[in-house]
């Protein structure tokens, strides 16, 4: 297949930024969209020209790395995956493809289409974990029993790879669905209870605190979160925010 | 975290966007039953009950409390969405070159601000009209009472310079308001934390009906004294 | 300094009697100390985050953008403990056993015992952390069975078990940088380790956006940097994966043990063409369910190839299961060495069944079949149709492998719910990596290797679920006890200054190396050379090795080598963020362990666990020890070309179990 790649590239975070242009010519529909850009940039390094700077890791789905804003969706136009799963057979000859960097004032570039995500990281901080000593004498795994349905849920807010496509696609730059679902995980297990109010207070303070943006409730970030993160979580946090800051003393 | 900054948080914001709505909401309920008098009543019987309404409406004690609140809800709804709008502006600078919105979220979920805005124009110019006439302009009189239902009837008439212009426009804003609704109703109740796989798609069901059928009746009226008046 | 350190008294109470006699360092002195690590996967963030728990002053470092995304992330099936749960015979014992079996007797009885008693802290570990693993209706935790076992000790979280255990590890650290015991450095790579007076004291680290070079000084460092499987080019690891860290350590002085022991995964989705930049694993946990087959006529296989026959067209008589076949007591579920084997062993035979010829099937019929059955009794379906069966045994399996499948699809283009999977072995683990005592020290004092990067547990041959039971094993439970024996003599030596020649040669050293890269200005794309040298080592290194591949292997490699330095191309400059000078460094390095890798393989004159030397295999194939001459740990020491390194033998001393042939059948 030959495409047409319109690219943001910017120096850094105090570069204005511009869309290039790029053909790429003899594109196999069994490569991934990553392999894509490799292919691009072995042909403008060997132009002698500067490669665009990615970020990407695994190539696998999982690691939360890669993040591109590709014909205005994030990850692209196909659902449940992140950019490094979407393959070329997504497209078609003869395509011009547009893109870009996630936008928001969180996460500012660092060059081209890699951003700094650790906003996140503070988020997490702030109050993502279960204050327990790693010194392996807890009870046994066995004593705490967590109803299934109720794990499988835990479960699935869990499974977030912090990759912020759910910013990148709102359209207010929120990190609602990111947040709510580290504040979920915990607020559905037993181990996550003592916490459970200060948690959810210290995470939304940090989460104001980076700049995103708030939640309309399109419900966007769902839709386009490659691990199929529900707004169910959002609710629960605004639950437990709402509980947690009337039962303050 | 203090008490103050549960005030500033995002999510407080959030919690005024809904229950002001959702007041609002039950305000554009109680606002229609009392409007549809001008159309299941007509003639005199019709003017008279109309006007012995909007008297009530307007000095009853509770009533006028209820008014109090919604000017409150009114006022907070917009200076609050209005915050909340610059804040979301801030947090995305640079937009982006290419963006594919309705992949991922309804127009009217996308747009709640300028549908909003329409709202605020409609209703400056609503009150302007009909409010503020009843409270402090020089109003006709009929048996007694202020006579809204006169001042109201001869607005949308095919009579007034810009009878037609009102009805078009009082139409469009209504549409605007049905849009604003079909998002905001359910959304106010995201924005509380009420979500239940049981619950929220009857919550979701009856935030569309009441998102078409309030603003339908609404638009109805002034489309019906228009068209009689032919 | 190479001495395994190994405590005496009996095998089950080594490790206690060791954390009881070992010197400790006291809260207020902790306080005193700092400890760098390098890496936060899960020993890199179980180590950094338990360090600062008990006081210490920690700087981590990882070349990601968050220490969340480190490649355990990745590890799909599970997580092994000996609890027991199942009540299907499990112990201590058993796992120990299991796992040196396993590793075709190759690895320290002491440290994989140890690694089996620590096991069970790890699941109680995790859960107290909110780690959600899967379970059952009454709410207790479930368990699956993996390869080379006979009992069912796998902990998981659907096909995600790595990215849950890692979430747990880099909560725990998060909530120790929050307290600001933890400096975290993220996109920062480790570029080399600092020696002062025979101990390691520092680091020169890179920033990868501005490109400064960093000088960290400490008391201690450790390095937890994962495994080396990108020297293959293409493997299962993530594009960042490299050597270099423990490389470096290696040039200054630390041993790389038993290079050549790569672990060959059998469950990975096959190449599909030149511009593959990676691959991608499909659990082992598939394996449990799964069968594997090969058509057993010829003319089958070719028709499949040409693409005028489908898999389901083959009728049951006509399919070769040949790990049940081969291996009737383990079948499906033989370790991954002899499965991978295995697989290439019918292919070469010309029976693979994709357009390379490289690939076997992995076939989920008769799961769903059987799952639907079983399914439907508990519904109280009664005389329910084919399809109704199918349904609902395909609504099971979705339950317990829907993210795998889903990978799967999106990758291959095609529906393994309806036909089956295609796979072939691909690299995915190393066992070799830094020698360590049973402190975890390297042969460098105050230089630490935990995790993949170290040699320890796993002999030739790593069993499934155990990579991430090692992991969190040196970083929550051994590390940072054994670390404060080395660190208890240090409590008076104050701040350690990174304002020394030491520190000063270390940085230039770097400074030149980037240099010389950066102005190269040659043709071809570090990409290029980094291709080619993984189709060296995948020929000559991967699953089969000879001698006289080695040997040439060696040779191209050589020659490889000084094309990389005298015609890459690394574009841009040093003082940016330049993810292609990176790269080169990397690639540099991988150049020169694929020289060693390739040298210690062709010394270890027999087969054992993922080494398979041609010229030693048993009549019906299978891998052939020598334990008169080969029952030890190859430790090899730098003299300044990877194959002038110096060969010393760490004899291994079976007291507990009897040594014999790995037997599967």
């Amino acid at each position: 297949m030959d495409l047409t790649l319109k690219v943001w590239r910017q120096n850094g975070p105090n570069d204005k930024g511009r869309i290039e242009t790029y053909p790429v010519s003899g594109v196999s529909p069994d490569m991934s969209f990553l392999e894509m850009m490799d292919m691009l940039n072995d042909q403008i390094i060997r132009d002698g020209g500067d490669p665009v700077a990615f970020d990407h890791d695994c190539r696998e789905g999982i690691c939360g790395m890669c993040s591109m804003f590709i014909n205005g969706e994030a990850h692209g136009p196909n659902r449940g995956v992140t950019t490094c799963q979407l393959h070329m057979r997504s497209f078609k000859d003869g395509d011009t493809i547009t893109i870009e960097p996630w936008r928001a004032s969180a996460f500012p570039v660092v060059k081209d289409l890699a951003v700094d995500r650790s906003a996140f990281d503070r988020v997490i901080q702030a109050g993502g974990y279960i204050s327990v000593n790693t010194s392996g004498e807890t009870l046994d795994a066995n004593a705490i029993p967590v109803p299934k349905a109720q794990a499988d849920e835990a479960f699935n807010a869990a499974t977030c790879i912090g990759c912020g496509a759910c910013v990148a696609t709102c359209k207010n730059a929120s990190a609602m669905l990111f947040v709510s679902a580290k504040v979920s995980q915990f607020a559905l297990l037993p181990q996550g209870q003592p916490e459970r109010a200060s948690r959810v207070q210290r995470m939304v303070d940090q989460m104001d605190k980076e700049g995103f943006g708030n939640c309309t409730n399109t419900g966007a970030c769902a839709v386009e979160c490659p691990k199929g993160i529900d707004l169910s979580n959002i609710a629960r946090m605004n639950r437990d925010f709402l509980s947690a800051s009337a039962s303050e003393e | 975290m203090s008490n103050t900054g549960i005030l500033k948080s995002s999510l407080a914001k959030k919690y005024v966007m809904a229950l002001t709505g959702l007041f609002l909401c039950l305000f554009l309920a109680g606002h229609l039953a009392g409007n549809l008098q001008l159309l299941l009543k007509t003639g005199e019987a019709g003017q008279q009950a109309f006007n012995e309404y909007a008297e009530f409406m307007t000095t009853f004690p509770l009533v006028k409390l209820l008014s109090y609140l919604t000017y409150a809800s009114v006022l907070f709804h917009v200076i609050d969405g209005i915050v909340l709008s610059m804040q979301n502006r801030k947090a995305r600078p640079v937009g982006y070159v290419k963006e594919n919105g309705a992949a991922n979220a309804k127009w009217s979920s996308r747009n709640m601000g300028i549908l909003g805005t329409i709202i605020l124009v409609f209703l400056v110019s609503h009150m302007q009209t009909f409010w503020y006439k009843m409270h402090f302009g020089a109003m006709p009189m009929h048996n007694g009472l202020k006579d809204l239902h006169t001042v109201v009837v001869e607005f949308f008439s095919p009579d007034n310079s810009i009878g037609l212009i009102a009805v078009v426009g009082y139409v469009l804003a209504q549409a605007a308001l049905a849009f604003h609704l079909s998002h905001g109703f359910q959304s106010g109740f995201q924005s509380l934390g009420f979500r239940h796989a049981k619950y929220t798609p009857v919550i979701e069901k009856a935030g569309m009906t009441f998102a078409l059928l309030v603003p339908a009746l609404f638009a109805a009226i002034p489309v019906f004294l228009y068209i009689t008046q032919l | 300094m190479f001495e395994s350190k190994i405590p005496s008294g009996p095998l089950a109470e080594k490790w206690t009697s060791h954390k009881n006699h070992i010197n400790l360092v006291n809260p207020a002195n902790k306080r005193l100390i700092d400890v760098i690590v390098v890496g936060t996967g899960l020993a890199g963030s179980s180590a950094a985050a338990s360090l600062a728990e008990m006081g210490y002053n920690v700087k981590a470092f990882c070349f990601q953008d968050s220490p969340r995304r480190a490649h355990s992330i990745a590890a799909q099936g599970g997580i092994n403990a000996a609890k027991n749960y199942q009540n299907d015979g499990d112990s201590v014992y058993r796992l120990f056993y299991d796992t040196i079996k396993g590793g075709d007797y190759r690895s320290r009885e002491a440290n994989v015992h140890r690694l089996a008693e620590v096991s069970t802290s790890i699941i109680d570990q995790c859960v107290a952390q909110g780690v959600p693993f899967a379970r059952e209706y009454g709410g207790l935790l479930d368990n699956r069975s993996f390869g080379g076992v006979q009992v069912s000790r796998t902990f998981y979280a659907k096909g995600q078990t790595g990215q849950q255990l890692l979430l747990g590890a880099y909560s725990a650290l998060s909530r120790q940088i929050s307290k600001g015991k933890v400096e975290m450095f993220t996109r920062h790579e480790m570029m080399d380790v600092v020696i002062v007076d025979g101990k390691c004291r520092g680091i020169i680290a890179r920033n990868l956006i501005t490109g400064e070079l960093e000088r960290h000084a400490a008391h201690a460092v450790v390095l937890a940097s994962g495994g080396y499987g990108n020297v293959f080019f293409l493997s299962t690891n993530a594009m960042g994966s490299n050597v270099s860290a423990a490389w470096k350590a290696h040039k200054k002085g630390a041993y790389m043990a038993n290079p050549c022991f790569t672990q060959i995964h059998p469950t990975c989705i096959p190449v599909s063409g030149e511009h593959q930049s990676k691959l991608t694993l499909m659990s082992e946990s598939l394996r449990n369910d799964g069968r594997i087959w090969v058509p057993a006529k010829k003319e089958d296989a070719e028709a499949i190839r040409k693409g005028t026959m489908r898999a389901n067209d083959i009728p049951e008589e006509d399919r070769d299961y040949y790990l049940e076949r081969r291996y009737p007591a383990f079948g499906n579920l033989v370790p991954r060495d002899v499965a991978s084997r295995a697989a290439k062993e019918r292919c070469d035979a010309g029976f693979g069944v994709n357009e390379t010829g490289e690939a076997v099937f992995l076939d989920y019929a008769s799961a769903i079949q059987r799952y639907g059955k079983t399914e439907a009794n508990i519904r109280g379906l009664r005389n329910p149709s084919e399809a109704e069966i199918t349904k609902l045994g395909k609504e099971v399996v979705k339950a317990k492998y829907g993210n795998l499948f889903d990978m799967y699809k999106q990758i291959a283009a095609d529906d393994p719910y309806e036909t089956p999977m295609k796979i072939y072995p691909a690299v995915h683990y190393t066992m070799g990596g830094l020698w360590v005592d049973y402190n975890l020290m390297t042969s460098v004092p105050g230089l630490y290797a935990a995790g993949e990067a170290n040699f320890s547990d796993h002999g030739a041959n790593r069993l499934g679920a155990s990579a991430l039971m090692q992991g969190l094993a040196d970083g929550y439970f051994v590390l940072p006890y054994t670390i404060g024996d080395y660190l208890a003599s240090d409590i008076r030596t104050g701040a350690i200054s990174a304002d020394t020649p030491e520190f000063e040669a270390a940085e230039k050293g770097v400074q030149d190396r980037i240099d010389h890269l950066i102005n190269n200005n040659g043709s071809k794309p570090v990409d290029d050379f980094h291709r080619r040298l993984g189709r060296i080592m995948w020929n000559e290194c991967g699953m089969s090795r000879s001698e006289a591949g080695l040997k040439k292997a060696i040779a191209d490699i050589r020659a490889l080598r000084d094309e990389f330095y005298s015609d890459v191309r690394v574009p841009g400059t040093a003082d940016q963020f330049n993810p292609e000078l990176d790269k080169a460094g990397r690639v540099a390095d991988l150049l020169e362990l694929g020289e060693l890798m390739c040298k210690d393989a062709l010394e270890r004159n027999e087969s054992c666990g993922g080494h398979f030397r041609e010229e030693y295999q048993t009549p019906e194939g299978e891998a052939l020890r020598d334990d008169e001459q080969f029952a030890f740990v190859s430790a090899w020491e730098y003299t300044g070309d990877p194959s002038e390194a110096n060969l010393h033998k760490e004899d291994l001393k079976f007291e507990n179990i009897e040594l014999k042939q790995r037997s599967y059948k």
